[in-house]
């Protein structure tokens, strides 16, 4: 790696920034004109939603499972196992569901698009596209984001829903609580603000997935081992951004609706 | 204003009287910091065939790529069908693409799609009806003697069956201008001669202009000479040694132009880097 002057560094990542920005507005703005390519969309929906069901519903389950698992033993402390099922309501609809999807999609489907459009630019099948008259933005970046945040939504419900279902397994079976209260608890503790919250989250988390992944995949430079380079940082910058992003909607929601 | 045959104004008048479709007035362009090309100047007018000769290095693909607007000068102005494309915005520019077909150097076949959407590409997204462009397809990949090929994926196919490919997508759309790059590199001279009967072929039958880089003087020097021949359907020798006059050169070395001229003015040249590239080899 060369080392480089402050402020050459410095106009690198705001050019860096620069392009992430037109690349992200010219992929929402193709979303409201015409061509729209539908197909594109559907496939990307099918990769991303129904090909990250399994890791998503996994992984939301086992959280569920450990959440009430853990909780347990400090509720016990204070005789209050009963609120196992509230405990992981709410953690898994306002946090660990959004932000675990979020992060199981990026490692997934934030790699998956820079390697294709990252092999896609250095074999120049992108200046192909733009040389056939394509917008290579509108064909390959719109469709993956607007995928993306579609899927992701219902991922996010998807993975909540099931988080619960593993919280209720071992509450009734190793806890040994009741399932309808276990049930009741979860339902009672929700409330309309933190259903908002947590299916806020996926919609900027989607975001980040496909315009990061896409972004480094269109940038990337010097051959296979640029595709990895990209691949690896797509991955990397797109969880860093959820979390950070997590956090920030957190604090907006609470400062909105108190909670 | 007395006028004389020394003139340059008489000269030009006895020049066909059509714009250019191909313009390049003092570009240059250079990469980190590098001059790739420098002060370049050229034109290409209507139905010509325009070789392109240098080194490698040389920058003969960053002159393709700036002729379709892939990529911009640094200064200069680059004239395609009389529109300034260094000024264009992207999305003008995909308008005047579609009257432009582009061969890229490794190919560049979309290797997740099948050879018929590889090469109805254009069509599909021109939402030409299904028969219709299939049609299309099998007719192109015929011209390019590739019908049993249709159903394959490029990684399936040898490098000169992808380049034959590349060559029928990018004049499936039957485009006004055709830029060839380096059709013939890299392959077997039973291949490369394959590939540049094609080339003489779409020269004399449909006599599109196009812009031609290649490494080989061989296949140069075969375009020049020969002609293409709609009766046998093959490529023959132009009778009495004769030459293509819409067959022009371009030599660039270090990011300038060395020769622009006829292919008579490039084998008469006297000028000594030409001669060494040419290998001292006269026209066989
Ligand atoms: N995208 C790019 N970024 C940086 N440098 C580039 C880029 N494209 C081309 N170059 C540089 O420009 C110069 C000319 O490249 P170009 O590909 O035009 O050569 P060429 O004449 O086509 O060579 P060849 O005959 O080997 O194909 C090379 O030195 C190359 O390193
Ligand atoms: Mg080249």
């Amino acid at each position: 790696m060369s080392f480089v002057s402050p402020e050459v560094f410095a106009k690198q990542r705001l050019t860096a920034i620069q392009d992430y920005s037109v690349l992200s507005g010219r992929a929402v703005a193709n979303l409201f004109s015409r061509p729209i390519y539908w197909a594109d969309i559907f496939t990307q929906m099918d990769s991303i939603g129904v090909g990250s069901l399994p890791i998503v519903v996994l992984t939301g389950f086992f959280t569920g499972c450990v959440l009430a698992l853990q909780s347990a033993t400090s509720l016990t402390a204070f005789g209050a196992v009963s609120m196992t099922g509230n405990l992981v309501a709410l953690s898994m609809v306002k946090e660990l569901g959004p932000v675990l999807t979020g992060l199981m999609v990026s490692g997934r489907n934030a790699s998956g698009m820079a390697s294709e459009l990252g092999s896609m630019k250095v074999t120049e099948q992108i200046d192909a596209m733009r040389a056939l008259g394509t917008d290579p933005v509108r064909k390959l970046v719109t469709p993956r984001l607007a995928a993306t945040v579609f899927m992701l939504f219902f991922l996010t419900i998807m993975s909540d829903a099931v988080g619960i279902a593993g919280g209720a397994l071992v509450s009734v079976t190793l806890l040994g609580l009741n399932a309808s209260s276990y049930f009741h608890n979860s339902y009672r503790a929700l409330v309309y603000a933190d259903v908002v919250q947590g299916l806020t989250k996926p919609l900027f988390s989607g975001f980040i997935i496909a315009t990061v992944g896409c972004y480094f995949g269109m940038n990337t430079k010097g051959g296979t081992q640029g595709v990895g380079k990209a691949t690896t940082q797509a991955v990397v910058v797109s969880s860093v951004f959820i979390i950070i992003v997590d956090f920030l909607v957190s604090r907006l929601m609470i400062g909105i609706f108190g909670r | 204003m007395a006028t004389t045959a020394e003139d340059p104004a008489v000269n030009a008048a006895t020049q066909p009287i059509t714009d250019p479709v191909v313009s390049f007035e003092n570009v240059s362009i250079s990469f980190d910091g590098k001059q790739v090309l420098k002060d370049l100047s050229f034109t290409v007018h209507p139905a010509e065939t325009r070789i392109i000769l240098g080194p490698a290095g040389c920058g003969k693909s960053v002159l393709m790529k700036l002729t379709n607007g892939l990529i911009k000068p640094d200064s200069g102005t680059i004239k395609v069908f009389g529109e300034d494309v260094t000024a264009m915005r992207e999305r003008d520019l995909f308008k005047l693409r579609a009257r432009i077909g582009m061969v890229f150097q490794e190919s560049a076949l979309f290797d997740s799609l099948s050879v018929e959407d590889n090469v109805a590409y254009r069509l599909h997204e021109d939402g030409v009806p299904e028969d219709e462009s299939h049609q299309r397809v099998e007719e192109v990949l015929h011209f390019v003697d590739l019908d049993h090929a249709i159903t394959k994926f490029p990684s399936e196919l040898s490098g000169g069956m992808r380049r034959r490919v590349s060559i029928a997508r990018a004049i499936i759309s039957k485009p006004d201008l055709i830029l060839y790059d380096s059709p013939t590199g890299g392959l077997d001279p039973i291949t490369s001669t394959t590939i540049v009967e094609l080339v003489v072929k779409q020269r004399d039958v449909s006599h599109t202009t196009s812009l031609l880089i290649t490494h080989r003087l061989q296949d140069a020097f075969t375009l020049a000479m020969n002609q293409f021949n709609q009766e046998t359907g093959k490529m023959e020798r132009i009778p009495n040694d004769g030459i293509d006059d819409s067959t022009r050169f371009l030599m660039l070395n270090e990011g300038n132009v060395v020769f622009d001229g006829s292919t008579l003015e490039l084998v008469r040249s006297t000028d000594p880097w030409i001669r060494e590239y040419l290998g001292e080899r006269e026209i066989p």
